[in-house]
């Protein structure tokens, strides 16, 4: 279990069934010296080193040069390509719990309406609760619930991609478990992960939790409309959200009124169109052999 | 930050080497993790000897090799060392700063039989 957050691997779900991973079987042990190669052999080139010299061990040094998190950037890629042709424009939401995340993706949902087709890919460690608030909104949504796990990672999402009515040419929000450290890490395939803060929170959050911020492109201040009751300051919460990354851009809303919404979603539409301008020259290239 | 799932990373890597490369136990794992990249060393080492045993790894010795943060600063034009990842520029404590290494982690090397 994570020393962290006790994330663990073996209880996550889709839609309350098993997400199976590929098991990984560990090496039969087999003795590397004095097998027997035929009737009345002993055969010492079978080990590594492929000779035998007394008193040494055929030890060897295996280059590796590999980035621990290879196999999950490697499903994220698969991911981003299947985004990619497909036009979609995806977002990865990550806050911690009690931001707002599910009732601001409820509110842009319904703002969309007409506009994108929208689907959504909810995380949380247990209940289905979101994925129903979401679907009541008329928008496909698939449930993985990760058990124990802190975070989702790229190979539950292709999973759930396979099994999500995914509209071409749309926007995919991926709500993430709501936690401001491990999903910093995990790459998920998406164009850009969402960093939500709510006025209710403390300005120092970004430094606290650096790597979150330091991850996002955007940043939704949310619950702003409790800012006159609350001894928030908006200035200091920016500026350390930006000594943590420089270029992150903020939008200051709130789901609970829809101020700041118009920015929010003009940028989401701006993103979608990118997309999809991005899948029809991919596509162009392939039919003209490009590709 | 999640070394479980880290430490599932390098046993994966570790077990696919060892079918392609043909070796049976692993004596040594040399890593190397980059001061910056939020990693913590003892953490590691406890959820690695938990996810290795009963894998050809188990019993092996994990070495670290830290790596040192680096990062560029733009108002002084040049590279400077970086302990913390937020830390503004020893020299001129702006935070006009580009980090440019000390966020690996990346398995380097197995000893193997």
């Amino acid at each position: 279990m994570c020393t962290t957050c006790g994330c663990s691997h073996g209880e996550t779900k889709l839609e309350g069934q098993n997400l199976e991973r590929e098991a990984v079987a560990a090496p039969r042990f087999v003795p590397v010296t004095g097998r027997v190669a035929g009737l009345g052999a002993l055969h010492y080139g079978h080990g590594p080193a492929g000779a035998h010299a007394p008193g040494l061990s055929q030890a060897r040094m295996v280059k590796i040069e590999q980035d621990i998190l290879f196999k999950n950037d490697a499903y994220a890629e698969r991911n981003r390509s299947l985004f990619r042709r497909r036009g979609i424009f995806t977002l990865n939401l990550v806050s911690s719990p009690g931001s707002g995340k599910t009732t601001l993706l409820v509110r842009s949902i319904e703002e969309l309406r007409g506009r994108v087709p929208v689907a959504v890919i909810e995380g949380d460690q247990q209940t289905s609760n979101d994925a129903e608030r979401i679907r009541a909104t008329g928008a496909p949504a698939l449930q993985i619930n990760t058990g124990k796990g802190c975070h989702l990672d790229a190979h539950m999402v292709g999973a759930a991609l396979t099994k999500l009515e995914l509209a071409d040419d749309g926007v995919l929000f991926i709500e993430n478990v709501g936690n401001l450290v491990c999903p910093a890490a995990f790459d998920l395939g998406e164009a850009h992960k969402v960093a939500i803060l709510s006025v209710t929170e403390g300005e120092d959050k970004p430094l606290k939790y650096p790597d979150m911020f330091r991850a996002a492109d955007l940043m939704l201040l949310n619950k702003c409309d409790l800012l006159p009751y609350l001894r928030f300051d908006v200035e200091l919460a920016l500026e350390n959200a930006r000594r943590v990354n420089r270029g992150l851009r903020v939008i200051r809303l709130s789901a609970e009124t829809g101020e700041g919404f118009g920015e929010w979603l003009a940028w989401i539409e701006a993103g979608a169109a990118a997309a999809r301008r991005a899948s029809q020259e991919e596509g162009a290239e392939r039919i003209l052999g490009f590709r | 930050m999640h070394e479980m799932s880290l430490a599932e990373g390098i046993l994966q890597i570790i077990e696919d080497a060892a079918r392609s490369q043909e070796f049976v136990r692993v004596k040594t794992v040399w890593l190397e993790i980059g001061r910056l990249s939020s990693v913590e060393p003892e953490a590691l080492r406890f959820c690695f000897d938990a996810v290795v045993r009963g894998s050809c790894a188990e019993g092996a010795r994990l070495d670290i090799m830290p790596l040192p943060g680096a990062g560029w600063c733009m108002d002084c034009g040049q590279s400077v060392e970086l302990t913390a990842l937020y830390d503004p520029c020893p020299k001129c404590d702006g935070y006009k700063v580009q980090t440019t290494g000390g966020t690996e982690m990346r398995v380097k090397e197995l000893e193997v039989e």
